[in-house]
């Protein structure tokens, strides 16, 4: 008896357990509310809404938008309303998520290491598209696209951190033209040209990420002050670049920081496409600085990059591309500050191994320094094997310390426009195209509406949304649909009011 | 007061009435406008100035270029209503070519997106112009003007069709001539030129007022600008699927072709091919006295670009759609053998499937607007008829 009794016991403590386990799981699992986006997302901001081509100011509406496997990511970004966020729960998602919106947090729910995962299949080009400022982007898991993971063009206020992408294409996260990002806490393989691309952005932190197994790990491209912190760049063909590349609308680069970075056995093969800017750089490059100015590296260690562990170029030497009489093509002014640098150059090719031969050497420098440029200076320089550092200078004591961080205070705010601007804006840019003040055009004069509507802007408000065909002598007019209602009526106003 | 609600459909009337009098051609004097073409708000030192919903918008470093809220590049505007339209009436008028076949629309025409039609363009006595007319909508954005980038500014630009022997063939000479013995120009350029020393008409005169006229051709208003404004409805789901292949990363069209103004106004080399039996055109090379630079073209906008096939430097492609494929087609295919140009980095193999190509077609179908079209002169100061195209066919109907 005692013994079936023991067992009992022991099988009632293990139900229980489990029970137990069960409970605090449903418990845990009913409980799991992902953290909220950060309160930098939540201020209330001057956004445009869909229809509203003028902005009216919204209010934030913080509605939670839940997408679970077997639903679209997109549906919810085509009803989300700025100030959205959207939840997006583990499974596999194939599909391309454009946000043309302001102001929408994406969030990917992790449960129990099951990750939301956008799939392009080698079939879809991009996972992330976005144009507009303000836009949170974590937690996704993103494999197999053709274009990039994450892309943006001319969103400011970004925040784009914990994803996961493994072979997203040409770049894994790719913000263009934005001011004031974040990049941070993302692990990023097996992309053929830069997985951390920042190209043409002002005010960008990259730290804490996690690039191996890329052409490029880190590229910082036509920018300024832009903060590379704390990232573990490995295996890669080079770990970080800071470059001008020629050919481009905006072109300057300076006033970068690289520091606390790990830039270690960035010996991959190249594989990017042929022709692309990064099919050139030299298998085992560390950091690559061409044509950027005020580069400051700082603090990191740097080893086992079997070309070298710091080169430095001008456009000459560098790239491939065709020359722009409006690039100055020289690093100036970089400063190469304390860096721990061991085992670099093991086994130099193309160009510097022809150099290195010319010093009769087989192996390939610390840092090396070709072309033009001025002002640079190195802080202890005895410590390194160097090439062409002749005219650099020996740094003062200086640190970068003081810089916490490069991205804004405040956010950057969409321009101050009064509504009375906006609606003169309208006014000469849609309704002046068939509307003169006192001449005809396509359709009647602005003075000829104004005796017809005197007192009544709803009346030619109500008109252009949905216009009737009332004068013989004239086309009928399209309706303005595309116009807000808000803006239809301030138009109609503003329209009794013009006098010229 | 007896019909309170008649009073103001009377008070129209009679103005309609005044206003429709003074617009009946040939009654009086042509009088130039007092008032901005569409898009311009009148200020009151008598200018023009640029009005868009972009203005609304900022970009990164004033650069113009970004996506879809962003704001253009730095306009030229602020020319009088007056000088816009004598710069009408001159664009119009074949007076500027030097035996009166020509005027500035025989190539840029209003009704084929102010292009001409032709792979390559044909001046005086059917002369061969070696490139493709570019349309001259939203030039006023422009840094630089020809397809190889040889001018900084409109006054500069024309002063190349003007007297170029195999384009409209007149002199700085000739042409002072011609205007200076019309009455009604005199007259005109007096009124548009008020603070003016002396009688005659000088060319800078002529070069301001057509650079005015150019620079009101504004096209800012199509579909895919009501989509970019936020009007989602704007654009056909497939017109959306196109708008993300051209700003994806594969197809990598908007990295040139970047948005407000569809271009980044850079030079690049792609490599397109030449008409048949014609070779390589170095384009910026000469420019730029550079090398590097062989076979690069200033990258044109693409608005209206519907409307102004054929398509690249030469005039090659005939289709919006032949145009995508060439970029489809991979990373050299056409340049010549022996030549090793230095091709742009994006011009890639993007393996588009043929469904990419169609819906590319499709979004650059949207970027139509003509709404701002400047009329064609009923009557043209010098008297002669206008000699474009479109208005020949006009006249034939």
């Amino acid at each position: 008896m005692k013994k079936p009794n023991k067992w009992l016991s022991l099988a009632a403590v293990l139900v229980l357990f489990s029970a137990g386990l069960w409970v605090g799981r449903m418990m845990y699992k009913t409980q799991s509310t992902p953290p909220p986006p950060p309160t930098y997302f939540r201020s209330p901001a001057k956004s445009d809404t869909a229809g509203a081509a003028v902005g009216v100011q919204t209010p934030v509406s913080r509605t939670i938008i839940d997408v679970r496997n077997g639903e679209f990511i997109q549906a919810a970004v085509a009803q989300a309303q700025p100030g959205d966020l959207i939840r997006v729960y583990p499974g596999t998602y194939k599909e391309t998520v454009y946000i043309d919106k302001e102001n929408i947090s994406m969030q990917g729910v992790i449960l129990e290491g099951k990750w939301p995962t956008l799939d392009g299949e080698k079939e879809l080009n991009d996972a992330f598209l976005y144009s507009g400022n303000n836009i949170l982007i974590e937690n996704f898991k993103i494999i197999n696209y053709k274009g990039n993971g994450v892309m943006g063009q001319a969103g400011n206020n970004f925040v784009i951190r914990n994803n996961w992408v493994i072979d997203a294409g040409v770049y894994g996260i790719f913000p263009q033209f934005g001011k004031n990002g974040l990049i941070e806490y993302n692990i990023l393989t097996g992309i053929e040209d830069a997985a951390i691309y920042v190209g043409m952005c002002d005010n960008i932190d990259v730290r804490h990420n996690e690039v191996f197994g890329n052409v490029a790990g880190i590229e910082i491209e036509n920018s300024r002050h832009a903060l590379v912190e704390n990232n573990h760049c490995y295996n890669n063909t080079g770990g970080i670049l800071i470059f001008i590349t020629p050919g481009l609308p905006i072109k300057s680069c300076y006033d970068v920081i690289i520091r606390d970075n790990f830039v270690n056995d960035n010996n991959h093969v190249n594989f990017g496409a042929p022709g692309s800017l990064v099919a050139g750089i030299p298998q085992g490059t560390g950091i690559l600085v061409m044509a950027a100015d005020q580069v400051i590296i700082e603090n990191n260690i740097i080893s086992g990059n079997d070309n070298a562990g710091i080169t430095i170029t001008d456009l000459d030497y560098g790239a491939n591309t065709a020359n722009d009489p409006e690039v100055e093509p020289n690093p100036d002014r970089l400063l190469i500050l304390e860096n721990f640098m061991i085992n670099n150059g093991n086994s130099p090719v193309g160009e510097l191994k022809a150099i290195m031969m010319t010093q009769l050497s087989s192996r390939g420098p610390d840092i090396v320094a070709v072309g033009g440029g001025t002002g640079s200076c190195i802080a202890n320089r005895d410590r390194y094997r160097t090439f062409g550092l002749g005219q650099w200078a020996q740094c003062q004591e200086t640190t970068t310390r003081a810089v916490q961080t490069y991205m804004l205070d405040t956010p950057v705010s969409p321009r101050e426009f009064s509504e009375k601007e906006r609606v003169k804006m309208a006014y000469y840019g849609i309704c002046s195209g068939c509307h003169a003040y006192k001449v005809r055009m396509v359709g009647p004069p602005t003075l000829v509406i104004q005796a017809l509507y005197q007192n009544n802007p709803q009346g030619i408000a109500d008109y252009i949304i949905k216009p009737e065909h009332k004068r013989e002598d004239f086309p009928e007019m399209p309706p303005q649909n595309y116009l807000s209602e808000d803006l239809r009526l301030a138009l109609a106003e503003y329209l009794l009011t013009v006098k010229n | 007061m007896l019909f309170p609600r008649l009073l103001p459909r009377i008070l129209s009337l009679q103005l309609f009435l005044i206003i429709s009098i003074a617009q009946v051609p040939g009654s009086k004097p042509i009088m130039l406008a007092e008032h901005c073409p569409p898009g311009f708000e009148l200020t009151a030192d008598n200018r023009c100035v640029s009005r868009s919903l972009y203005q609304q918008y900022q970009s990164l470093q004033n650069s113009g270029v970004g996506g879809l809220k962003t704001g253009l590049p730095r306009v030229r505007d602020g020319f009088s209503p007056q000088q816009i339209d004598l710069g009408r009436y001159l664009f119009f008028d074949p007076v500027l070519s030097r035996d009166g076949s020509l005027s500035c629309a025989s190539c840029h025409d209003p009704e084929l997106g102010f292009s001409d039609g032709l792979t390559r363009s044909v001046g005086i006595g059917g002369a061969q112009v070696s490139r493709n007319a570019p349309s001259l909508w939203n030039v006023s954005f422009l840094k630089s003007f020809f397809w190889d980038a040889r001018a900084k500014t409109l006054e500069e630009q024309m002063t190349g069709p003007l007297f170029a022997p195999n384009e409209m063939g007149t002199t700085p000479e000739l042409l002072l001539a011609a205007l200076n013995g019309l009455p009604e120009y005199q007259r005109l350029f007096a009124h548009a030129f008020p603070d003016r020393t002396g009688k005659k008409i000088k060319l800078q005169e002529i070069y301001t007022a057509l650079t005015a006229f150019e620079c009101s051709l504004i096209s800012l208003n199509s579909r895919y600008d009501h989509y970019a404004h936020g009007y989602h409805q704007a654009l056909t789901e497939q017109e959306i699927e196109g708008l993300n292949v051209f700003r994806s990363f594969v197809a990598r069209c908007a990295e040139c072709h970047t948005p407000p103004l569809f271009t980044n106004q850079q030079i690049a080399v792609l490599g397109t091919p030449e008409p048949d039996g014609y070779p390589l055109d170095p384009g910026a090379q000469t420019t730029f006295d550079d090398a590097t630079m062989r076979a690069g073209f200033k990258i044109p906008s693409l608005r209206n670009i519907s409307k102004t096939a054929p398509y690249m430097h030469s005039g090659r492609f005939t289709t919006l759609r032949e145009t995508v494929e060439f970029y489809n087609k991979g990373r050299g295919h056409a340049v010549p053998q022996g030549e090793d140009l230095r091709l742009h980095w994006h011009i890639s193999e993007p393996n588009l499937s043929e469904y990419e190509l169609d819906r590319l077609v499709d979004f650059l179908e949207t970027l139509t607007d003509e709404t701002f079209k400047p009329r064609v002169p009923e009557k043209l100061l010098s008297g002669a008829a206008p000699v474009h195209a479109s208005s020949m066919r006009k006249m034939g109907e």
